[in-house]
């Protein structure tokens, strides 16, 4: 395949300009001290209404979405359009639970899940295994977003993986030295390729297609002719229970991720997040739209470049665009992964340096060398995700992707669970994650697919349990439950032998703070003195 | 342990009850799982998908609306 110079060179340009906007970052809302994990790593948690749109709408649809969506449609219909019903449940849902996530931390100087749990249930331990699960979580999540990259550069004729090194080294320096302010100044420029993108080719490509009739009728066409009884432009009887628990637990893991988390935090008071709220699901009919690129890519003949689905996106624009306008297409995909990669490695690298790194190696750290630990840490956690692509095979990424979702479901109960209640027994929190987390990881084992024997997708038939029917699961919603099962029962048990639980460092008021309350202010936030118990 | 403050302050409000609205009814696949009435030729599983986030954003809204704070300054 040759060069596609004008649109590389498009591509180049975009790429670069935003890049320098990364550098400059460091000095947008001038920060009082930049060497303070509140400044790096949450932006001086100062963020309005409009920054924070941006920056959470960035951080959760992440350009691997923008090309794996439409991939997944492209390839089973139906059962792809998933995310929509997914990125609509999220935010009534999480409405009131977020505002509480938001209050405690500001009132005691939390920076991540971890610190929440350390300082509700009284143990180090189960923060550390929250803080462990975040982490494992996010890796194969930030090297996915290379991936995101690399289809852009395959449909471009650029071969070798040194571009994307080039590429990450480029988003590391910045990060560096900017922290979270550079993804959440990057983010607008990001949205703002995206939507011209994503409008022009809703427009667009159906007129020269001949209309979404003409679009539908492919598919179904395409649908009807394969031999794979899963997929079509319909669910099936089958795959409508997996269709809302997918949907239902990936919206229940999505605010799990300790960089979801970071998005929250950063905001400036709890207006902000219910604002946000009811304004995010802008993002939501933009997914949307993204997923129908799969229909109009099976209409436009098209064909992934060898195995690799994820590239049918890029190989329709490249058709139907003109080359100028596919490399700005092209470009909005490469930032598009830049934000939410950057906000994610910030996130990993705050919860080593809270949750292990001053809890383990350096009680009385101060601001300054927690600030120091976490930009390193995130160099670090790049060149692992760089590695994750580098070394394993592509597939099995995304396969780490699946597992990650159900991973960090397992800490349901004490991060969600806990903002509301202190009942359950942080014994049992431990025994339940770990529960949980064996019958995930068995049950992923064992979903085959006809061509790989195990890890092949998160739908769990039921008739592995011996039931008589052919209705298969989201795993994770059944990993969760187990998980919760074990919980009650252990607490039950713990408490009835009156095992020495934790204590709460929390108090009722704490889950209702809000902007303007003492103690709350950014300036002078009381350091939950994390070190000493 | 010691016994709990209870807060003055509360996030309670009728109004929150509406907000399972738009969690329950994209969850509900019987409702769209269908091909017509077609709308600009999208079947209804798509179109109506698409509907249930219009919802989810009037429910949000009108429920930040009415549960609003009045600040006092």
């Amino acid at each position: 395949m040759t060069i596609q110079w004008t649109e590389l060179i498009v591509f180049g340009v975009l790429f670069l300009g935003v890049s320098g906007m990364g550098f400059v970052a460091a000095r947008w809302r001038r920060p009082k001290d930049m060497e303070h994990l509140d400044e790096w790593g949450l932006g001086g948690r100062n963020f309005g209404g409009w920054i924070t749109w941006f920056l959470i709408g960035g951080d959760l649809y992440t350009a691997y979405t923008f090309v794996a969506v439409p991939a997944l449609v492209f390839g089973a219909g139906a059962v792809g359009f998933f995310a929509v019903p997914y990125t609509v449940v999220i935010y009534p849902m999480l409405f009131l639970v977020l505002i509480r996530l938001w209050s405690v931390s500001h009132r005691h100087g939390f920076v991540t899940p971890a610190d929440f749990v350390r300082s509700r249930f009284g143990s180090p331990t189960l923060a550390l295994v929250v803080a462990i699960t975040g982490i494992v979580a996010t890796m194969p999540y930030i090297a996915l977003q290379l991936i995101g990259i690399e289809a852009v550069l395959k449909a471009m004729g650029v071969q070798g993986h040194l571009p994307i090194i080039i590429a990450f080294a480029i988003l590391a320096a910045y990060t560096y030295q900017s922290g979270l302010r550079a993804p959440a100044l990057i983010a607008f420029v990001k949205d703002v390729l995206i939507y011209v993108v994503i409008l022009a080719a809703v427009i667009y490509i159906p007129l020269k297609l001949g209309g979404w009739g003409e679009i539908f009728g492919a598919a179904q066409a395409k649908f009807d002719a394969s031999p794979n009884p899963g997929d079509g432009i319909l669910l099936n009887a089958n795959n409508q229970l997996q269709y809302a628990t997918l949907a239902f637990g990936s919206a229940l893991a999505l605010f799990l991720y300790p960089h979801s988390v970071t998005g929250i935090l950063a905001s400036k008071n709890r207006d902000v997040i219910k604002r946000n709220m009811s304004a995010l699901p802008a993002y939501s009919l933009l997914l949307g739209l993204i997923a129908l690129l799969g229909f109009m890519a099976i209409a436009a003949g098209i064909t992934p470049i060898g195995t690799d689905m994820n590239t049918v996106v890029p190989n329709l624009f490249d058709k139907m665009f003109p080359d100028w306008f596919t490399g700005v297409a092209f470009a909005a995909i490469g930032i598009g992964a830049l934000v939410p990669a950057a906000i994610m490695s910030i996130a990993a690298s705050n919860l080593f340096t809270r949750n292990i790194y001053k809890e383990y190696m350096k009680k009385d750290a101060s601001p300054a060398q927690e600030a120091k630990v976490s930009k390193i840490v995130s160099l670090v956690v790049k060149i692992g995700a760089v590695l994750c692509i580098l070394l394993l095979d592509p597939s099995f990424s995304i396969d780490l992707q699946l597992i990650g979702g159900v991973i960090i479901l397992q800490t349901l109960p004490s991060v969600g669970l806990g903002l509301y209640t202190r009942w359950f027994h942080r014994g049992a929190l431990i025994a339940g994650w770990a529960a949980g987390m064996g019958f995930g990881m068995w049950m992923l084992y064992n979903v085959s697919s006809p061509t790989k024997p195990h890890w092949a997708g998160s739908a769990f038939p039921l008739e592995k349990f011996g039931l008589d029917t052919k209705m298969t699961l989201y795993a994770g919603l059944l990993a969760v439950a187990m998980n919760l099962i074990v919980t009650v029962l252990v607490t039950l048990v713990l408490k009835a032998l009156k095992t020495p639980d934790g204590a709460d460092g929390t108090v009722d008021d704490d889950y209702f703070a809000d902007e303007g309350d003492k103690g709350v202010d950014a300036g002078e936030l009381e350091k939950e003195p994390i070190a000493s118990t | 342990m010691t016994t709990r403050q209870p807060s003055p302050r509360s996030d309670r409000s009728p109004w929150n009850w509406l907000l399972i609205v738009p969690v329950v009814l994209p969850l509900l696949t019987f409702l769209f799982n269908h091909d017509e009435p077609r709308l600009l030729g999208f079947p209804v599983f798509y179109w109506l998908q698409l509907a249930f986030i219009l919802v989810g954003v009037a429910t949000t809204s009108l429920v930040y609306q009415m549960t609003k704070k009045r600040r006092s300054s």
